[in-house]
């Protein structure tokens, strides 16, 4: 197996008396997309705060090539090439979607102190910008104030502001929930040539979605991994039958 | 020439042509509301552009008018260049501390704490003796302006720290419309909109704030220089926490985030001031009705009305 480009162990994370996270391992590498999966409050969020930096762990350690970052803060990940996207979508709603991409673009190469450049004249931040636009489909709709955009619209521009700081690692929060039928099938295959050239963690209910892209599924229940493996092994567990649709169990 | 720098030209053509009325008064009053202009613009840069209300910001126009007070022997005129340089540097280095502490709070917690970090400073100056304590120190002889033997101009006549104020008022907003749109300026705006999705984007937010927050404090410095300059005389009513109010309010009047806005602001509170203490000796109460009914029925500052009517002449949709 290839060395995994962000390695997590025993990642744990308390709010007063309710572990969210409770000693998770996780794995990503290179070429694969790992999807998480489990009920709500099973700590998927949680978990991805986590990877990306939005929360500290209570313990446990993070590994991105080899280097320990538990303790850095959100920026320092993500300049170090690990991008989110949000599953409630957290744009900048006044500006126009380009500018929306050109300020993720420009976090690549951020030149605070040329202060006689206009910013969206800078043609490698904007080329940047463009193209994850085009990747995520928004091309056409450059110009317009992000504000304005349907729901699924927003959640393309998500994904193309993570898209646009060019990130080795991508940690998506539910990117398809309230797209219509079309956006969701270009996201789907956007995220498969997408796998090829990243490490991708994807957070996602659509289960067709999620059993046709994934390489790895991991599901979670009550903040603990209930299995790891193959979609073929995840289709096949009894343990996780049981999670999903053994309500009468004495699961309460 | 484009048709959005049509009004600006023309209000500055008439500021500029101004002083040929003679009227010393006015040019004076003027002089100082050009002078809290540029006060104005350097917090709005804080307020309006980057989403921090500090109500502190006198106490960097406090820093930079105390140090040409203290610059200035008593028989002798202080050089200007180098105590200007002294003066910003100052007020940047003491923004550059303070900001280092303020910055780690937000949203009303930085009110506060911006708040008391002023009134901290107007007491070292109101209860120690090296600014004169509360009674505060003259400026006997204006700064003295001359290069290598050149003299470009004279503060001493009214006329002509006129035009130099006008002339850094046009530098300062120039500057900082550069600044706004470097990529600088677009991350501040960015942490203005969303601090969170910014830091997750890869921006270090807290050093950006705190660029900001310097370079705010030294324009402030500027504009403070600037004041004890023209008025010859500093107190440390101008570190106090009505003159941070004072400004935030011109911020707010003229429209906080808008380009003109700060301006605009200056001159209408200061006129408005004018002319209720003029009529009335209970100027107060009607200038506080005035803000409130400005503010009810122009949320975004006079600033915006600027914008509205413009885009109601030319058309179009130009943010300006």
């Amino acid at each position: 197996m290839a060395e995994p480009v962000l390695d997590a162990r025993g990642l744990t994370r308390r709010f007063g008396g309710l572990t969210a996270c409770d000693s998770v391992a996780l794995a990503l590498e290179r070429g694969q997309l790992h999807a998480l999966l489990g009920p709500n409050g099973a700590g998927k969020s949680t978990l991805i705060n986590l990877l990306s930096g939005d929360l500290k762990p209570t313990s446990g350690s993070i590994r991105f090539k080899g280097t320990e970052i538990a303790a850095m803060p959100p920026d320092r990940r993500s300049r170090l090439g690990i991008g989110r996207s949000y599953q409630k979508t957290n744009i900048f709603p006044a500006f126009t979607v380009f500018e929306n991409a050109r300020l993720a673009a420009q976090s690549r190469d951020p030149r605070p102190f040329a202060l006689a450049t206009d910013a969206s004249r800078d043609p490698v931040s904007r080329d940047r910008a463009l193209r994850g636009l085009e990747l995520a489909g928004l091309h056409e709709h450059v110009e317009r104030q992000a504000g304005a955009l349907s729901h699924g619209e927003q959640r393309q521009l998500e994904i193309a502001m993570v898209l646009a700081t060019e990130p080795e690692v991508l940690l998506l929060d539910e990117p398809l929930a309230g797209m219509g039928p079309e956006e969701s099938t270009r996201m789907v295959g956007l995220l498969k040539r997408l796998a090829s050239g990243h490490a991708i963690l994807l957070v996602e209910h659509d289960m067709d979605a999620v059993f046709a892209l994934a390489d790895v599924i991991t599901v979670m229940v009550n903040g603990q991994v209930l299995e790891s493996g193959p979609p073929a092994q995840i289709r096949a567990s009894a343990n996780v039958q049981r999670a999903y649709l053994g309500h009468e169990d004495e699961h309460g | 020439m484009p048709r959005h720098l049509i009004a600006p030209l023309c209000t500055l053509a008439l500021i500029a042509a101004f002083p040929l009325s003679g009227a010393t008064f006015y040019v004076e009053l003027t002089t100082k509301i050009m002078i809290m202009a540029i006060f104005a613009l350097s917090l709005d840069l804080l307020v309006g552009w980057t989403g921090l209300v500090s109500f502190g910001h006198a106490a960097f126009f406090g820093v930079g008018a105390y140090a040409l007070a203290l610059l200035s022997p008593k028989a002798a005129a202080a050089g200007l260049w180098s105590s200007l340089g002294i003066a910003i540097v100052a007020a940047a280095l003491c923004a550059l501390v303070v900001g280092i502490f303020v910055l780690r709070t937000r949203g009303i917690y930085f009110i506060m704490v911006t708040l008391a970090f002023a009134q901290m400073f107007y007491f070292v100056f109101h209860d120690t003796d090296f600014g004169g304590g509360s009674d505060g120190r003259y400026v006997n002889l204006k700064p003295d302006a001359s290069i290598l033997g050149f003299t470009p101009f004279d503060l001493d006549k009214p006329n002509q720290i006129y035009y130099v104020v006008l002339a850094v008022l046009v530098l300062v907003f120039a500057f900082l419309q550069m600044v706004l749109r470097s990529p600088f300026g677009r991350a501040l705006q960015g942490i203005k909109a969303n601090e969170q999705r910014m830091r997750a984007l890869g921006y270090p937010v807290t050093a950006y704030k705190l660029a900001a927050f310097t370079l705010a404090g030294a324009l402030a410095g500027l504009a403070g220089y600037l004041l004890a300059a023209q008025s010859g005389f500093v107190n440390p009513e101008i570190l106090s926490w009505h003159q941070s109010g004072n400004v935030l309010l011109m911020v707010i009047l003229g429209g906080a985030g808008t380009p003109y806005g700060p301006i605009v602001g200056a001159f209408a509170l200061t006129m408005l001031h004018e002319f209720f203490s003029s009529v009335t000796r209970h100027w107060q109460l009607f200038l506080g009705a005035a803000i409130v009914l400005i503010v009810l029925f122009m949320p975004g500052g006079l600033g915006h009305l600027v914008r509205r009517i413009r885009r109601s002449l030319f058309g179009g949709t130009r943010d300006g």
